[in-house]
C-alpha cells in the first residue's frame, strides 16, 4: 500500500501543497521540450527529403555551435562569426551530398543510416581536432541574447523564468514557422515534398535531386547552429551534447518521422514528462532516471501506435 | 587454379553439407587452428596477446552475436554494449553466489541472462521494425546502463561502484584474476569463441537460421510461408543477446579485470556494428574480418607516428583515428556496401580461374 500511496498519492499532494515549484518544473520542462524538438527538427527535414535517417544531426549541432565559438575566439566579432558559420555549414551540406549522398543513391536505408554514424564519428574527430576537447562557453550576450531572469510570484511562492529561455522558445517557434512557410509555399518547398514522395518521379519532372539535398542538409544545418547556440547558451558548449541530442529519437517516435508538427509536439511530451517524472516520481528509483525516461516512453507509445502520433499509416504490401 | 573443387566429388548427403566442403577449405582452417593454438601463444608476447588478440577474439563474439540479429534476422539493435553488460554483471554474480563452480561454465550461464533481458527488450520487435525498432534497443542501453549504477546489489556494493574479477581457478591453473597468465587466458577465449562460432553457423545453417533470413528478407512473405514472427523474431534476440552475454562476461573476465558502466555504454554498441558492418552483414567470417579491421587499424595509428619518429601528441591521434574510423566507415559504405566478407568471396572467385580468367 505504501509503494501505491508513493506512486499514486504522493506525487500530486506534493505538486499542490507547493504550486509555484511545480510551476517552475513545467517551465523547464517546456524549455527542454523545445530544444529537444529542434533537435527532432532537423532529423525529419532530412528524413522527410531524402529518406535518411541522419544519425550525425547531434554532432551537427556540436559542430555549429563550436565553429561558431571557435570563430569568435579567433577574433572574428559575433556577428561576423555567425554569418562564417553558415557559410561553413553550407559548405559541409554541399560536401556530405557530394562525398557520401551522391555515392550511396539507391542504397538499403540501413547503409545510408550507417553512413551518417560514420559521419558521425569523422565530425567528432575533426571538432575535436580543430577546436579541441575542452567545453567551451556558449558567446550568448555577445549575439545579443538576453541574459536576465524575471521573477514572478504566483500563489505567494517564487518561480524564476530566464530570458534566454524566453529567447529559446521564440526563437523555436519563429523556426518553425519559417520551415513551415518555406515547406508549403515556396518553390523549393514543393520541390522538397515531391522529393519526398517520390524520387524517381522527382527527377522525371526536371527536380535536381543533388541540389535539392544540398538545400535540405543546409537547412538542417541551421536548425543546427540555432539549437547549438541555445543548448550552448544554457551549458556549455561540449561533446556530451551529442548524447542529449540522441534524445530527439523518441521524440521523432512519438511525433513521427515525417511530421513536423508532430516533432514539436513529441518534444514537448518528452520535456514535460521528463522532468515531472524526475521531479516527482524519480526519487523512488533512485534519481538520473532522465536518461532512460523518455526512450521507455517512446517504447510504450510504439506498442499502441507503431507510426508515431501523426507518422503517416504504414501500409505493408507483398 | 589455387581454390578450384573439380574433381572434389561428394558421394553422400553428409558430404555435401559439411561446413567445409572444400579440400583447400579444410587445409586453409587447419593451418589457421595451428597458427592460433600453436604459433601465438609460441611466439606472441605478453603486449600483442592482452591487446590484441583477446579483443580481437571477444569482439569478434560479440560481433557475431549482433550479426545474427541485425544481419540475419535484419533488426536494427544498438543495445549490444548493454546486454553485453547484462553477461558480465550476471557472470560477477553468479561467481560470487557459488565460488566453486567452474568459471568457464558461469561465463557460458551468464549467456542466458542476458538472453532473458533480450526477449524482454525484443518483445517490440513484433510489432515495429527498422528505426523504431532501433530506437526501443536504445531504451535497453540507457535503461540497463542506469540500472548497473544505481542497484548496487549488482556489483556487491563495492564503493567504487566497478566489478573486479576474483582468481578463479581450474584443475590447478588459474584462469581469472591479476595473477592468471595472458597465454591461459587467450587459449580459454579462443576455444570459447571458436565453439561458439561453430555452434552458430550450423544454427544459421539449420532450420531456426533459415527462418530468421526470410523474416529479414521479407516478414509478411515469410509469414505467409508458414514461420512464425514471435518465435522467429524472440529466438534471434534471445540468442544474439546469448552471445552478447558470454561476450561480455568474457569482455571483464579475461580481458579487463575491472570494468565499469563506461565499459558497456553506447559507443561500444556502435562498435560492434560497425565491426558487423565493415565486415559484411550475415557472414560469420566477416565478423572475424571486421572486428580485426575495426581493432587492429587503431593500435596501428597510434603505433605509426612512433614507429615513423615523428612527435605527435596522444590526443591528436586519438582525433586522426576518430577520423579515420569514420572515413573508412563511409568509404567501406560506398565501395563495398557488402563488406570485407564479399571482398574475401570475389578473391577466392579470382583464385578459382587464376591465370586463365576466361576458362
Amino acid at each position: 500500500m505504501d509503494i501505491l500511496y508513493n506512486i499514486l498519492v504522493d506525487p500530486f499532494v506534493q505538486m499542490g501543497s507547493a504550486p509555484d515549484f511545480f510551476l517552475q518544473v513545467l517551465w523547464s520542462g517546456f524549455v527542454a521540450g523545445t530544444l529537444y524538438s529542434l533537435i527532432a527538427l532537423g532529423f525529419v527535414l532530412i528524413f522527410k527529403a531524402s529518406g535518411v535517417f541522419n544519425f550525425a544531426q547531434g554532432i551537427m549541432v556540436v559542430f555549429a555551435a563550436l565553429t561558431l565559438v571557435g570563430l569568435y575566439q579567433a577574433g572574428v566579432p559575433a556577428w561576423g562569426a555567425l554569418i562564417l558559420t553558415i557559410g561553413a555549414m553550407y559548405v559541409l551540406a554541399w560536401l556530405v551530398e557530394r562525398i557520401v549522398l551522391r555515392n550511396l543513391v539507391n542504397q538499403e536505408e540501413i547503409i545510408l543510416f550507417m553512413a551518417t554514424i560514420g559521419l558521425n564519428y569523422f565530425l567528432i574527430g575533426f571538432g575535436e581536432y580543430v577546436f579541441g576537447g575542452e567545453p567551451k562557453p556558449m558567446i550568448a550576450a555577445e549575439l545579443g541574447l538576453p541574459t536576465g531572469s524575471t521573477t514572478f510570484e504566483p500563489f505567494g511562492g517564487i518561480v524564476i523564468i530566464e530570458h534566454l529561455d524566453v529567447a529559446a522558445v521564440i526563437m523555436a517557434i519563429v523556426l518553425v514557422t519559417a520551415l513551415a512557410i518555406f515547406f508549403n509555399k515556396t518553390r523549393i518547398g514543393r520541390a522538397l515534398r515531391a522529393v519526398a514522395d517520390d524520387h524517381q518521379a522527382a527527377l522525371s519532372v526536371g527536380i535536381s535531386l543533388n541540389q535539392i539535398w544540398v538545400i535540405v542538409w543546409f537547412a538542417a544545418g541551421i536548425v543546427a547552429l540555432a539549437t547549438g547556440i541555445m543548448w550552448g547558451a544554457k551549458s556549455d558548449v561540449s561533446f556530451a551534447l551529442q548524447i542529449v541530442a540522441l534524445k530527439a529519437l523518441p521524440v521523432l517516435i512519438i511525433g513521427g518521422f515525417t511530421s513536423i508538427p508532430g516533432a514539436i509536439i513529441g518534444g514537448l511530451v518528452i520535456g514535460f514528462g521528463e522532468k515531472l517524472f524526475e521531479i516527482y516520481w524519480g526519487g523512488l528509483l533512485g534519481s538520473g532516471v532522465e536518461g532512460w525516461f523518455a526512450y521507455v516512453i517512446a517504447l510504450i507509445f510504439l506498442l499502441f501506435r507503431p507510426q508515431g502520433l501523426f507518422g503517416e499509416k504504414i501500409i505493408e504490401r507483398i | 587454379m589455387f581454390y578450384r573443387e573439380v574433381g572434389q566429388f561428394k558421394t553422400n548427403y553428409t558430404a555435401d553439407s559439411q561446413v567445409f566442403p572444400i579440400l583447400q577449405d579444410k587445409i586453409g582452417i587447419i593451418a589457421m587452428l595451428v597458427i592460433a593454438y600453436v604459433i601465438i601463444p609460441m611466439a606472441g608476447n605478453d603486449f600483442f596477446i592482452t591487446t590484441v588478440m583477446i579483443p580481437f577474439l571477444v569482439f569478434t563474439l560479440a560481433t557475431i552475436g549482433l550479426n545474427i540479429l541485425v544481419g540475419y534476422t535484419g533488426q536494427l539493435s544498438l543495445g549490444t554494449g548493454a546486454f553485453m553488460g547484462v553477461g558480465a554483471y550476471s557472470c560477477y554474480k553468479l561467481t560470487t553466489i557459488f565460488p566453486d563452480v567452474n568459471i568457464i561454465i558461469m561465463v557460458l550461464l551468464s549467456g542466458f541472462f542476458a538472453a532473458g533481458v533480450g526477449i524482454l527488450f525484443g518483445l517490440p520487435s513484433l510489432r515495429i521494425k527498422g528505426f523504431y525498432l532501433a530506437v526501443t534497443t536504445l531504451a535497453a542501453q540507457f535503461f540497463l546502463e542506469w540500472a548497473f549504477i544505481r542497484i548496487p546489489w549488482l556489483y556487491n556494493y563495492n564503493a567504487s561502484g566497478a566489478i573486479e574479477v576474483p582468481q578463479r581457478e581450474s584443475f590447478g591453473v588459474i584462469l581469472t584474476g591479476a595473477a592468471a597468465q595472458p597465454v591461459t587466458r587467450y587459449l580459454v577465449v579462443l576455444s570459447i569463441v571458436l565453439f561458439m562460432t561453430w555452434i552458430a553457423s550450423n544454427i544459421i545453417r539449420g532450420r531456426i537460421g533459415r527462418s530468421w533470413m526470410m523474416i529479414r528478407d521479407m516478414d509478411i512473405a515469410a509469414e505467409l510461408m508458414g514461420v512464425r514472427p514471435l518465435y522467429a523474431k524472440l529466438s534471434a534476440f534471445a540468442v544474439s543477446s546469448f552471445y552478447c552475454g558470454v561476450a561480455g562476461a568474457m569482455f571483464v573476465f579475461f580481458w579487463l579485470g575491472a570494468a565499469e558502466v563506461e565499459s558497456f555504454d553506447i559507443n561500444h554498441s556502435f562498435l560492434f556494428l560497425f565491426m558487423a558492418i565493415i565486415g559484411g552483414l550475415g557472414s560469420l567470417i566477416g565478423c572475424y574480418m571486421g572486428a580485426a579491421f575495426i581493432w587492429i587499424l587503431p593500435i596501428i595509428i597510434r603505433a605509426l607516428p612512433e614507429a615513423l619518429g615523428l612527435d605527435v601528441n596522444a590526443a591528436t591521434v586519438e582525433h586522426i583515428n576518430f577520423m579515420m574510423i569514420g572515413g573508412m566507415i563511409i568509404f567501406f559504405l560506398i565501395v563495398e556496401p557488402h563488406g570485407l566478407a564479399r571482398l574475401w568471396q570475389i578473391a577466392k572467385e579470382k583464385l578459382r580461374t587464376w591465370p586463365f580468367p576466361y576458362s
